[in-house]
């Protein structure tokens, strides 16, 4: 167990590094990419002005990047300012793997934001989680930009 | 010495002759059995009977269309063009003039006859081996006149099995997700129809998102997921009274339930805190028992028919694989090491293999391999499938396949789709509407 989630580490600042060296080819080529995340701002919706809805995951992953962070903290100011109002987190992913995985993968990603946010002071019992797996796609394309757009985690007012 | 041996072959000799007509079922399509089908032979007066309560000119013919068909299906038999049939059907039923069918070609004739017996119909038919020019099989049944689609399906198995040795899958019904609209937002029901697509009904309205029905080994049960209120949850339905229920009362997402092959439990996963365990619920007392206890997502679980094991799929080596257990949690075993992710592993109902789907450079492959990992077969490559489920008896496969979209995200179906297992005679299913998560019933007469 800790052996596999040493060598995950050790996969992911791997692929990190890779990531870093693919950069510049990655972001001439579409300028939404880095890595397999989605940077873009097409489907994004804002929970307040300056303030994105969602955060955008890597395939079959569910850690939090670096504009991630950056994303949730912005939604953690918000929300320490509107102590009155609570959030569903709907965690997604894309529609390459199986329906019932995914459903689980969607819940770990919502939860992952969830865990973020909290560590920015924002309360448990103001944070819901509802996974949908695959099924509720922002893009219906079948191709790597698309699937990015749809590995997401969205924070929506629940009241 | 001699003579002895000599008398042991004019024994065995007839017996060979009975035994001319056999179906391999091992060796898939390539030499499907030439089979005449018979119209039923029927009476004016029932005919007439029939066509007022049931609205069919002539009931013996559909039924035998329907017996053709499924045998036709199976790719195990070839049913000969009734155009070149000699024999009339009510003279072939009482004695097939076995030259005549022999000269098509006709290794096995199915003749039979329909009445109308106090408002009920009444079947008999009778398989022929039309080289040993002899009767191999020959039953009778009643039953109301609106089941005759399943009296084609009763036949159809009842030869099957004479001719292969293993019990059919005609008189089933398949549990199945309807779906419409635009990928981004489907509208997703509850339907049932029988295995050929016909008699196809809603269950539920479409209102909320349901997902992954499956059968109760009585079929009379469904558990499923379902989305209402915004709540995913496992539920349990009753096909017949159309009453629901949660299962059990967990504070987050229950998903893929599954029976226990004695029907007594729910096996499903329990989502908390980003981390999905494997948890058994009992349908008598309601106790909740927790099988799997680890940080990484277990899901997809289905048991073996004789209820000892569980397979399921976990990412608990860094990603996706199947895994087998005993079905306390306990003796966890990673049986998938081939290349690539691995996932919604079923236990086949002859205990001997587990299907799968995979993942592999872009690709959805449907498979199987034994219950220790080795052997794996696989049986059909696409751009999406996935979910096999068994015929009950564990020669097809039924899954669902997604098409791929075009640059501007249209084009998007989903399909139901069989295979064998020997990886022959790949076949959609029609449906009414885009259709996915199938689940195959047990038989329905035993």
């Amino acid at each position: 167990m800790n052996l596999s989630k040493f060598l995950k580490n050790g996969f992911l600042i791997l692929l990190a590094s890779l990531v870093l060296t693919a950069c510049a080819t990655q972001k001439t080529q579409t300028g939404q990419l880095q890595g397999d995340v989605y940077t873009g701002k097409d489907s994004v919706e804002y929970l307040a002005s300056g303030v994105p809805d969602r955060v955008f995951f890597a395939t079959n992953e569910t850690v939090l990047t670096t504009a991630s962070r950056e994303t949730l903290r912005k939604q953690a100011a918000w929300l320490r300012k509107n102590s009155d109002l609570n959030i569903v987190l709907e965690g997604h992913a894309d529609e390459r793997g199986t329906r019932e995985y995914n459903l689980a993968l969607g819940e770990r990603r919502a939860n992952s934001a969830k865990d973020y946010l909290m560590t920015y002071g924002i309360s448990s019992n103001r944070i819901s989680v509802l996974s949908y797996g695959k099924e509720r796609p922002v893009d219906s394309g079948s191709n790597p930009l698309a699937w990015s757009k749809n590995r997401r985690s969205v924070s929506v007012k629940a009241n | 010495m001699i003579l002895r041996y000599l008398i042991i072959l004019l024994i065995l000799l007839p017996i060979k002759a009975f035994a001319v007509i056999e179906v391999d079922i091992t060796r898939g399509n390539l030499n499907p059995l030439p089979v005449a089908i018979s119209p039923l032979d029927i009476d004016k007066n029932s005919k007439d009977n029939f066509k007022r309560i049931l609205k069919k000119e002539n009931i013996g013919v559909e039924i035998s269309i329907i017996v053709e068909n499924n045998l036709k299906q199976s790719g195990l038999f070839d049913p000969l063009n009734k155009d070149a049939f000699l024999q009339k059907p009510d003279i072939a039923n009482l004695k097939p003039r076995f030259e005549d069918w022999n000269l098509i070609k006709a290794q096995a004739l199915v003749t039979g006859k329909v009445t109308f017996i106090d408002e009920k119909l009444r079947v008999e038919f009778r398989l022929w081996d039309v080289l040993a020019g002899k009767e191999m099989m020959a039953l009778a049944f009643t039953t109301v006149p609106s089941n005759w689609r399943r009296v084609g399906h009763i036949i159809a198995d009842k030869v099957y099995e004479r001719l292969t040795g293993e019990k059919g899958y005609f008189d089933t019904r398949i549990i199945y997700i309807s779906e419409k609209g635009p990928k981004t937002n489907r509208i997703k029901k509850l339907a049932i129809m029988d295995q050929d697509g016909f008699n196809n009904k809603f269950l539920t309205l479409g209102n909320e998102l349901v997902l992954t029905p499956r059968f109760s080994p009585t079929n009379q049960m469904v558990t499923y997921l379902s989305y209402f209120r915004n709540l995913p949850r496992v539920y349990l339905l009753d096909i017949e009274t159309g009453m629901q229920e949660v299962v059990g009362d967990f504070p987050g997402m229950t998903f893929a339930p599954r029976f226990s092959p004695d029907g007594k439990k729910i096996i499903m996963s329990f989502a908390k805190d980003g981390n999905s365990d494997i948890y058994t619920m009992d349908l008598e007392n309601r106790i909740v028992e927790r099988i799997s206890n680890h940080p990484s997502i277990d899901t997809s679980p289905s048991y073996s028919p004789d209820g000892k094991y569980i397979t399921f799929n976990s990412d608990r080596s860094g990603y996706q694989q199947i895994y087998v257990m005993s079905s306390n949690g306990k003796n966890v075993k990673r049986i998938s090491f081939g290349n690539g992710l691995y996932g919604t592993p079923v236990w086949s109902p002859r205990g001997d293999l587990i299907a799968f789907t995979k993942l592999h450079k872009g690709k959805f492959y449907i498979g199987v391999m034994r219950t220790d990992g080795t052997g794996e077969r696989l049986l059909t490559e696409n751009f999406y499938q996935e979910a096999p489920s068994w015929s009950p008896n564990g020669r097809v496969l039924i899954f669902y396949r997604e098409t791929k979209t075009n640059a501007k995200g249209e084009g998007f179906s989903a399909k139901l789709w069989s295979i064998d297992l020997t990886g022959y005679n790949e076949k959609m299913i029609e449906t009414e509407t885009d259709a996915s998560d199938p689940s195959w019933s047990s038989l329905l007469s035993n």
